[in-house]
């Protein structure tokens, strides 16, 4: 016998059918967080991985359930592609502020970051950078601007840390420096850090060589640095140079202790690999996770497993969202002030990062800090500090064969 | 001192490889008398196609040359009979423009399919170095010079001792004279194009083994290539192949002398000096 409808499942039905876009209205809102990141012209490479973190920090959140404290409100990425340029990062602002993101994260360059930010604090929006290492991103004091990761005085004082502690460990064979370096203000400006530090532990810089970019042969600089005879050098360069340069240290057999970088722009896993002759033993202090924690190493899998390469700059893009979807949770609202005040009071910590506690000062997270990495058997370990090495450093290096 | 030989010859090895990618940009300016935009974008989808070969299917980048050169003979062919000689429509500016727009098509379409990362390949060679006396001379760069003074070379002859080599020559001197006598300039047009592209094929798999490959890197050898051309003299074989010496062994005693950021000044003071005297390149006919 078929199912009757009596008058009462009919009326039942109606007022349910009524009650639907009450359901509907009650269903929270998406949560649109702006990414922009340069992924065409030349700082693509960077800039993919940056937004491909923070692409899965997205799908990551919306797996965990949205954004609780608004409903379970899902996270929706708004990217942008700034192309290299500050003009373009700064009118991706707006266009942002119009479809009313709730936080920014980007930019992967420092110059990016910083014209991007100085839009943002237009509207208020919280900013959450990712790979922009210029103190100055921070130190101007826009409230909306918050760094979890570390700056630039903080990497190359470490640097020079571990540099000492690697080089005092093997009984001090090293006392002579040449660095080379790109002649833009990325270059000049870490090269004269270095300098003004090398001597504080010991280390005499013999010469600081300079060259463009685009730089198509480096067989004058190495042969400069033949002639120099240093035990060190220190290389401050974009990646193309930057590998270039090692394989011409590498094919004009050049003895050193050590070849060393601060956030080396070539020191990543497909150099490792495509090159394991020539960038071996390269030794650089820069942004990674901590080996010893195995979500971590999961999640490394996971970013190789689908096909990409994963880089450090993955991670920076990862954790700026998570970080910004952090503050939105405890705001709970999307409230420009709120998300701001509960971004500036954040503790967010994952073991993932070799951090300490969260504590921002001046958008600044003071927990932040890099590793001493160095590239052996054609991946790349971490060497320092003792607590999170997963490889002994060798230092000094192999005489050149 | 002691830097100077080795810095001459560094020079020179450099410019060989300057003068191979010249020599395709030479061709099509000769022939066509246009400035191709799309030279950059191409040596960089020729690499690309180096690297794939030699990543993906072990092919040796010197064993592939001969297959690559053949592609991007056809990729060029192809060009300009389906994309720029149907723009034009006889009008250089609209060839300009094409080429123009070419370029920013393969640029993008790299950064698509390749992401904007920078690759490299390892040959048993690329590494390798030959010792000279006190001099260590990197093999892979002087393959690609001695390839490049090859290339030039058979080039050269099938320009002047080829049937087709003649038309070509006939249509670049006089496209309508060429018509008269049967030769169709259309078909030279796309002919020479795709000659001027091969060699870009052939550039690519001598440069890969001492070089690496990104969406960008075009640019790093166009702006070089044009002031190649035109300072060797814009149309001419030897032009563009002591061009590239010139160009090459400039930039490295610039470099050692002046520094390796003020050393770069030196090539543009070289251009300016030579055009000063002749205002047709050192190889340049007027026309």
């Amino acid at each position: 016998m078929p199912p009757q409808i009596t008058r009462r499942t009919a009326l039942a039905a109606g007022a349910a059918t009524l009650a639907l876009p009450a359901v509907l209205r009650a269903q929270p809102a998406t949560v649109k967080i702006g990414m922009i990141h340069p992924v065409t012209g030349p700082l693509a490479f960077g800039g993919s991985q940056c937004r491909l973190g923070g692409q899965t920090a997205v799908a990551d959140l919306n797996a965990a359930g949205g954004i609780r404290s608004l409903g379970g409100a899902k996270v929706e990425a708004v990217p942008g592609d700034a192309q290299g340029k500050a003009e373009i990062a700064s009118s991706l602002v707006d266009q942002m502020a119009e479809q009313k993101v709730a936080g920014i994260t980007g930019c992967y360059a420092s110059n990016l970051a910083l014209a991007a930010t100085q839009t943002a604090a237009k509207y208020n929006i919280p900013f959450s950078i990712d790979s922009g290492i210029a103190d100055s991103i921070t130190a101007r004091g826009l409230p909306n601007v918050f760094r979890f990761f570390p700056n630039n005085t903080t990497m190359t004082n470490e640097a020079i840390a571990c540099l000492d502690a690697l080089n005092k460990g093997a009984g001090s064979p090293a006392k002579t420096a040449v660095i080379v370096h790109e002649n833009s203000e990325f270059g000049t400006t870490t090269a004269k850090l270095l300098s003004a530090k090398l001597g504080g532990i010991g280390i005499t810089v013999k010469e600081a060589i300079a060259h463009a970019t685009p730089t198509r042969d480096f067989t004058n600089v190495v042969l400069r640095i033949k002639e120099a005879a240093p035990d060190l050098v220190l290389i401050t360069d974009y990646p193309n140079e930057y590998q270039l340069l090692l394989r011409t240290l590498y094919q004009q057999k050049v003895n050193l202790v050590a070849a060393f970088s601060v956030s080396g722009g070539g020191f990543n896993l497909p150099f490792a690999k495509d090159q394991p002759q020539a960038s071996a033993f390269m030794i650089d202090y820069n942004h990674w996770y901590n080996p010893h924690d195995p979500r971590a190493l999961e999640f490394r899998k996971r970013i190789e497993g689908a096909g990409h390469v994963f880089g450090w700059e993955v991670l920076f893009g990862y954790f700026a969202v998570r970080v910004l979807a952090d503050a939105i949770e405890r705001a709970g609202s999307t409230d420009p002030a709120k998300v701001n005040a509960a971004f500036a009071a954040s503790t967010f910590h994952d073991d993932w990062l070799p951090y300490g506690p969260t504590k921002f000062v001046g958008g600044q997270n003071q927990g932040a800090r890099g590793l001493g990495l160095q590239i052996q058997d054609a991946d790349i370990k971490t060497i320092w500090p003792a607590e999170f090495a997963d490889a002994k450093a060798v230092f000094p290096r192999p005489k050149a064969s | 001192m002691a830097l100077l030989m080795p810095a001459l010859v560094g020079g020179l090895l450099t410019g060989g490889v300057y003068a191979l990618v010249a020599l395709g940009l030479t061709l099509i300016y000769g022939v066509l008398h246009i400035v191709n935009f799309a030279h950059g974008s191409l040596l960089m989808m020729a690499m690309f196609g180096a690297w794939l070969l030699a990543a993906k299917f072990g092919l040796d980048p010197l064993v592939a040359l001969p297959l690559l050169a053949a592609i991007m003979f056809a990729v060029g062919w192809a060009l300009y009979r389906f994309v720029i000689g149907r723009v034009a429509h006889g009008d250089d500016r609209a060839i300009l423009l094409a080429t123009l727009g070419v370029a920013v098509v393969l640029d993008n379409l790299a950064l698509v399919l390749f992401t904007g990362d920078t690759r490299t390949i390892e040959t048993p060679y690329a590494l390798q170095m030959i010792q000279a006396g006190p001099l260590l001379i990197p093999l892979a760069k002087l393959i690609a010079f001695a390839c490049a003074l090859l290339l030039a070379g058979a080039l050269w002859a099938f320009l002047a001792l080829t049937d087709t080599g003649r038309a070509i020559r006939a249509v670049a001197r006089e496209p309508e004279g060429a018509a008269l006598v049967g030769i169709r300039p259309d078909r030279i047009f796309a002919l020479a194009y795709g000659i001027g592209i091969a060699c870009l094929g052939a550039a690519a798999c001598l440069l890969l083994p001492s070089f690496y490959v990104s969406p960008q890197v075009g640019g790093v050898f166009v702006l070089v290539a044009f002031t190649v051309v035109v300072l060797g003299g814009m149309g001419s074989f030897p032009g563009a192949v002591v061009g590239g010496l010139l160009v090459g062994i400039t930039e490295n005693l610039g470099g050692l002398y002046l520094g390796e950021d003020l050393g770069p000044i030196c090539v543009p003071l070289l251009f300016i000096a030579v055009l000063l005297v002749r205002p047709t390149g050192l190889f340049g006919s007027v026309r």
